[in-house]
């Protein structure tokens, strides 16, 4: 896969101009954002919605920075209409938080020249295709699900570990692979079962899947999407362990979940803020790595071991150094 | 990838997890069974079980009235119960199209237990669910201990309503006059049966069971409550009502056979099992269960089909 990452030097520098532009425009910047959950999900959506907010903070609230955002587009037509509405509306950046509405955003873009959008987890900004209007974001799951693994490898007693996964496509199917790579690291006497519900959403569908897990000896499960939270209260019941990603779930489950990896967008957000300013309305692709900060790890109450901890420093020193190279594909 | 079971466990604990599975299925169908017996078609169990497993949570989340499950579930089936009368009202008293009706109703608790969930959870909702109840000397028996006697209160009430609603239809006044005004609604009229009450009645039952069924979901199955989380299972619900020929016991075995499906699907894809050398990808396992519906459907045709005469006809006095 070709990976366009972002320049840290460059962000910084584009940074830095943040302040001019907000004094230079007259209204707030406006930003819509349609997404496929909601912004309290504990996943996905939640993620990118408080990447939103703590820049709206950072620029000094909803003078400098306006957000306007449309929850549960589960429907990809209705989704396209609401990116559509929103362009039409004015909004200087339209987001489209899902991959399924990438076709709908390439065939909107053009009649909106002067609106950005950003669509992610995708690579494909469309320059290849013309357009030039389009951001691209996509998040290097495979890093903090390697270092998850770890963990999840040296935490398991029973040596069976189990993976609730809603469909084999995008971040969530990165997150896994690089989740069995890094169990395999730790702990290669362990079996890690991975199940896909094929739906981001559906929560009991999350919990029949964890119930087979823990069937099948699990007493360590992971999962990815907004679908997993039947599951982690299951865990919590049968008093297993979960790790979690896309965003912090220790909240909710603070004495369950002992790792969540952490999307954090707002570098991202303040990049294309700064394009924007300086007259790009598109073309560039984002990453989110742990060595440029974009992923973050956020962690429980769960009294863990030292060792435990260690390990996934070291992990994640080794993936930052490149000295860890986690395959974002694995064989069958 | 190597698990160490058995054969034998495998299945114990699927047919267990298939008991759990199929509850939510159970409560529904037994309700849409009463409704459309008397002749109404209630599509709008997928919208009364969102209600139910909203209003069941609620009742039981510590973000909620912390009061106790059993009360959720009691509060589900009024809500429900509730939601079945609106029905009643729409599609017996104003003889609306039950087809277009039923979906509106869904719509409706779709729209109403989203907002609700928004105004009071913001964000996600959980709670204890019922817990596992051993019951002493079955529950530690092999085999038929595992699968049957270590589940929740919701799925022992959902399969003893199964021979109760049988007996209701078949051995009691109401049963008869339930079967009456589905079959012909005129001559029951004639017989003095007041054919828009049994039906009001009907109606109102499959509301508060499709209540229960999503209080099954919520604070039975998952412990947790998202907007849309029934996924279409009340849908399937009605199906599984086709598919057992308005049979409480064939519709039982129906959302069995439906959930059993499901979670040997998941059992296929922890034991990694290929064809060849290459893995069953898990969108063609997870279609499985409905295909296999849809086959029964088909084949199964039933010879002892107890379809209502009366189905979706609203009753008119003096005409056909």
């Amino acid at each position: 896969m070709k990976r366009k990452v972002l320049l840290f030097a460059l962000l910084a520098l584009s940074l830095m101009g943040l302040g001019g532009l907000v004094s230079a425009q007259d209204g707030p910047v406006r930003v819509a954002i349609v997404m496929p959950s909601t912004i309290t999900d504990l996943s996905w959506s939640q993620a990118i919605y408080s990447g939103l907010v703590e820049v709206q903070t950072e620029m000094g609230g909803e003078s400098a920075l306006e957000i306007a955002y449309t929850e549960n587009m589960f429907d990809v037509t209705a989704a396209a209409q609401a990116l559509r509405d929103y362009a039409e509306d004015g909004y200087d950046i339209v987001i489209a938080h899902g991959t399924q509405y990438g076709t709908s955003l390439f065939e909107l873009a053009p009649d909106y020249p002067e609106t950005s959008f950003a669509w992610g987890t995708a690579t494909d900004t469309g320059m290849e295709a013309g357009l030039t209007n389009i951001f691209a974001y996509e998040a290097a799951a495979e890093e903090g699900g390697y270092i998850n693994g770890v963990m999840a490898g040296l935490l398991t007693e029973s040596n069976v570990i189990g993976v609730v996964g809603p469909v084999k496509a995008g971040d969530a199917l990165l997150y896994i692979n690089g989740f069995i790579q890094g169990v395999a690291a730790s702990n290669p006497e362990a079996t890690v079962n991975v199940t896909y519900a094929d739906s981001f959403s559906d929560v009991a569908k999350g919990t029949e899947a964890a119930q087979t897990h823990i069937a099948a000896g699990a007493d360590v499960l992971t999962g990815s999407s907004q679908m997993v939270v039947g599951a982690i209260e299951l865990i919590q019941t049968e008093g297993g362990y979960w790790f979690g990603t896309q965003s912090d779930q220790s909240a909710q489950w603070p004495t369950t979940v002992v790792a969540s990896q952490v999307y954090d967008w707002t570098a991202v957000i303040e990049d294309i803020l700064a394009q924007r300013a300086s007259g790009v309305n598109g073309g560039v692709a984002y990453n989110l790595t742990l060595e440029n900060g974009g992923l973050k790890f956020a962690f429980g109450d769960v009294v863990i071991s030292p060792e435990l901890l260690i390990a996934a420093g070291e992990a994640a020193k080794g993936i930052e150094a490149g000295e860890i190279v986690v395959q974002t594909e694995l064989p069958e | 990838m190597n698990n160490d079971l058995t054969l034998a466990q495998i299945l114990i604990s699927a047919f267990a997890l298939t008991l759990g599975a199929a509850t939510p299925y159970l409560y529904a169908s037994i309700g849409e069974i009463f409704s459309q017996r008397s002749g109404v078609l209630n599509l709008g169990v997928e919208g009364t079980m969102l209600m139910g497993a909203f209003v069941a949570i609620f009742f039981a989340s510590d973000k909620g009235l912390q009061i106790d499950p059993a009360i959720g579930f009691l509060a589900a089936m009024i809500v429900g119960g509730l939601m079945g009368l609106l029905s009643a009202v729409i599609n017996v008293t104003l003889k609306a199209e039950q087809g277009i009706s039923g979906i509106g109703m869904t719509l409706f608790g779709l729209g109403m237990s989203s907002l609700l969930f928004k105004m009071l959870a913001d964000g996600v909702i959980t709670a204890t669910v019922f817990p596992k109840l051993n019951i002493r000397g079955l529950s530690d028996l092999p085999v038929v201990g595992e699968i049957f006697f270590q589940q929740n209160a919701l799925v022992y009430v959902a399969f003893a309503l199964v021979p109760i609603s049988v007996w209701i239809l078949n051995k009691t006044t109401w049963g008869l006059q339930i079967r009456a005004v589905g079959q012909n609604p005129k001559a029951a009229d004639a017989m003095g049966v007041n054919v828009n009450r049994v039906r009001y009645s009907t109606v109102i039952l499959g509301g508060v069971f499709a209540g229960a069924a999503g209080a099954a979901l919520s604070i039975g199955l998952t412990g947790v409550f998202q907007e849309n989380m029934t996924a279409g299972r009340g849908f399937i619900a009605v199906a599984l009502v086709y598919f057992g020929g308005w049979s409480p016991w064939r519709a039982m075995l129906g959302a069995l056979l439906f959930s059993a499906a499901n979670n040997l699907q998941i059992w296929a894809q922890i034991l990694d099992v290929r064809i060849g050398n290459s893995p069953i990808p898990s969108n063609l396992l997870g279609m499985i269960p409905y295909i296999l519906t849809i086959l029964a459907l088909v084949f199964a045709r039933q010879r002892h089909s107890l379809e209502p005469a009366a189905l979706t006809k609203p009753f008119e006095r003096g005409e056909n």
